[in-house]
């Protein structure tokens, strides 16, 4: 038995960079530091995990969507133990929405083989937290999304959902779409044998061609959604700060009664 | 006037607070019929009649409870296609994007998720979403078919406008896709009596410096004065100290409330991201240099331990 794993990863801009839009209303990746998202790290840990765990083979496979640093992202995954790399690049891509990702994702899948997709619960920079349920509807597989503790045996999939009404146990048969919290445990750091390693692991590019996908189904002219304006929010006027010498807690009551919270 | 489905989350029918944000929002935009789903469906309609449902649709089916998502999805689809809506609104929680972004796909339209305002434009809704851990404010639209759009909760304040409310039977036919994810079983959550995290008027939050499990009571007493619902920053919950359900900030929950009190707290990007758009910030924190004191309209540099018990006293003397 073999267990083919497609692990989605995003490179997103540093969310602790200086983040803006371009003048086209897209993310301006240019002026800010990217990275492997890090909500992702979370699905190459659990497949790394599912397969350590596994009697099985298993082939680990990161996929990314996303201009040429994207493969940044990519070697990032290999170096934490992954086993190959799809980078899909096209100049055409510039602009997708998470509608249009999704089909770019599930066509890349689809082409590279699996068993199951592990994706992390959302983007850092978008956090729509859509795209795993969107490839489990173009794939037509169950969805098996927002786990805390995912496991994998007998060709069926396992997981605990926390919710805000109730925590689920939920199981599914293979293939299936998997999403991933930061609750599922801590990602590995690579080792320095692991960056060594991923140098020499493979990366294909694929462009929407090898895709079968036209160009006016991706790109700002493919997108279901227009971004009309983005307005720097105005920086908050400067608010009155005290130094706790005493009376800390009996001031602060008297600015809150002032707001008429008390 | 063109009908906008309202998508309703509900609890074995006590409906939450964000679907009748929703209902108010709809009717900026077409007249709310509203879509319930579920054990205790029907029990909705009253409340959601009161807040401008013209038409409440319902459906119970045990699938509903024993399969994730798809049978909701199913089900709006089937109320979509009979209603033919101007624009179909769900309360942004994680099942409900989830639900949004697979009902748009099968529809062939657009998703907007996590919108805080939404108007009525030339050419469609026009949502407005909070980007970039709230640094930006965006106007977005559905560009191709009928607009699918979350909402986050508090992003309106509930008006009653009491409309017709008629219930009607929605007929749902579910596929085999419906029941490819059991959900085999379920632990509900035990209510603190306290309000939901991400509808709360006031959340008091806590972080690294309440220094342990046992300090959150002091959080939770201040909580208790205000009626608050109580946060808790990532470092806190990873640390093991309070909830993840009660994680505020990037990965956790984003919330709106009009007041946030953060104590302990020194306001990573990533806890900013999930509370900046509070309408009043307060912080307690030792650390005068902190980032959350950037964002606070009123800010203490003290001692969380002493200064957090002194106001929760204040507050209970006040209100007598």
């Amino acid at each position: 038995m073999s267990l083919r794993i497609v692990v989605t990863v995003k490179y997103v801009p540093d969310a602790t960079g200086d983040r803006h839009f371009a003048d086209d209303l897209t993310v301006d990746r240019d002026d800010v530091d990217g990275l492997l998202s890090e909500l992702d790290e979370y699905a190459v840990e659990q497949a790394l995990q599912i397969s350590e765990n596994s009697d099985d083979d298993v082939e680990i496979t990161v996929l990314t969507v996303g201009p040429e640093d994207a493969k940044d992202a990519l070697r990032k995954a290999l170096s934490m133990g992954a086993d190959k790399a799809i980078h899909v690049e096209d100049d055409d891509l510039h602009g997708t929405d998470a509608i249009g990702t999704s089909l770019v994702l599930a066509k890349a899948i689809e082409k590279a083989g699996y068993d199951l997709v592990i994706s992390g619960m959302a983007s850092t920079d978008g956090t729509m937290g859509v795209v795993p349920a969107l490839l489990a509807e173009r794939l037509g597989v169950p969805q098996v999304t927002l786990l805390s503790e995912v496991s994998v045996e007998d060709g069926t999939v396992k997981g605990r959902r926390d919710g805000d009404a109730a925590s689920e146990q939920l199981e599914a048969s293979l293939p299936a779409v998997v999403s991933v919290t930061d609750q599922s445990g801590e990602a590995r750091y690579p080792s320095f044998k692991g960056i060594m390693a991923a140098k020499k692991k493979p990366v294909e590019s694929w462009d929407l061609e090898d895709l079968e996908i036209e160009a006016d189904e991706v790109g700002l002219e493919g997108s279901y959604t227009v971004v009309d304006s983005a307005a720097e929010r105005p920086a908050r006027t400067a608010g009155t700060i005290v130094k706790d010498e005493g009376e800390g807690g009996k001031q602060l009551a008297e600015f809150l009664a002032g707001q008429k919270f008390i | 006037m063109a009908e906008v489905l309202v998508y309703v989350d509900h609890v074995d029918g006590a409906v939450r607070k964000p679907t009748l944000e929703l209902l108010t929002l709809a009717r900026r935009i077409g007249e709310p019929v509203a879509v319930a789903l579920g054990n205790g469906a029907a029990d909705t309609a009253a409340v959601l009649a009161e807040h401008g449902a013209v038409k409440v649709l319902t459906h119970d089916a045990s699938e509903y409870a024993d399969y994730l998502v798809v049978p909701k999805v199913e089900a709006l689809q089937a109320a979509y296609e009979a209603v033919s809506p101007a624009a179909v609104l769900v309360p942004s929680s994680a099942e409900g994007k989830e639900i949004a972004a697979r009902l748009a796909l099968r529809i062939g339209s657009g998703v907007i998720t996590d919108a805080i305002d939404l108007e009525a434009g030339d050419e469609g809704p026009v949502a407005t979403q909070s980007v970039f851990a709230a640094a930006f404010t965006t106007k977005s639209r559905i560009a191709k078919g009928t607009p699918v759009i979350t909402v986050k909760p508090n992003s309106a304040a509930v008006e009653a406008a009491p409309a017709a409310g008629a219930v009607e039977a929605l007929a749902v036919a579910f596929s085999e896709k419906a029941t490819g994810t059991k959900v085999t079983a379920r632990t509900p959550r035990e209510s603190t009596g306290r309000p939901e995290l991400t509808e709360a008027a006031i959340v008091v939050s806590g972080g690294r410096g309440v220094n342990g499990a046992e300090n959150f009571a002091i959080i939770e007493a201040l909580a208790d004065s205000l009626g608050a619902a109580v946060g808790a920053s990532r470092a806190a919950v990873d640390a093991g100290w309070y909830p993840h359900t009660n994680q505020v900030g990037q990965t956790g929950k984003s919330v709106s409330p009009q007041l946030y009190v953060a104590s302990g707290i020194s306001g990573a990007i990533q806890h900013r991201a999930g509370m900046q758009t509070s309408k009043t910030i307060v912080a307690i924190n030792k650390d005068a240099e902190a980032p959350i004191f950037d964002l606070v309209d009123y800010g203490v540099v003290g001692d969380l331990f002493d200064v957090v018990p002194q106001l929760t006293e204040e507050i209970k003397t006040r209100k007598g």
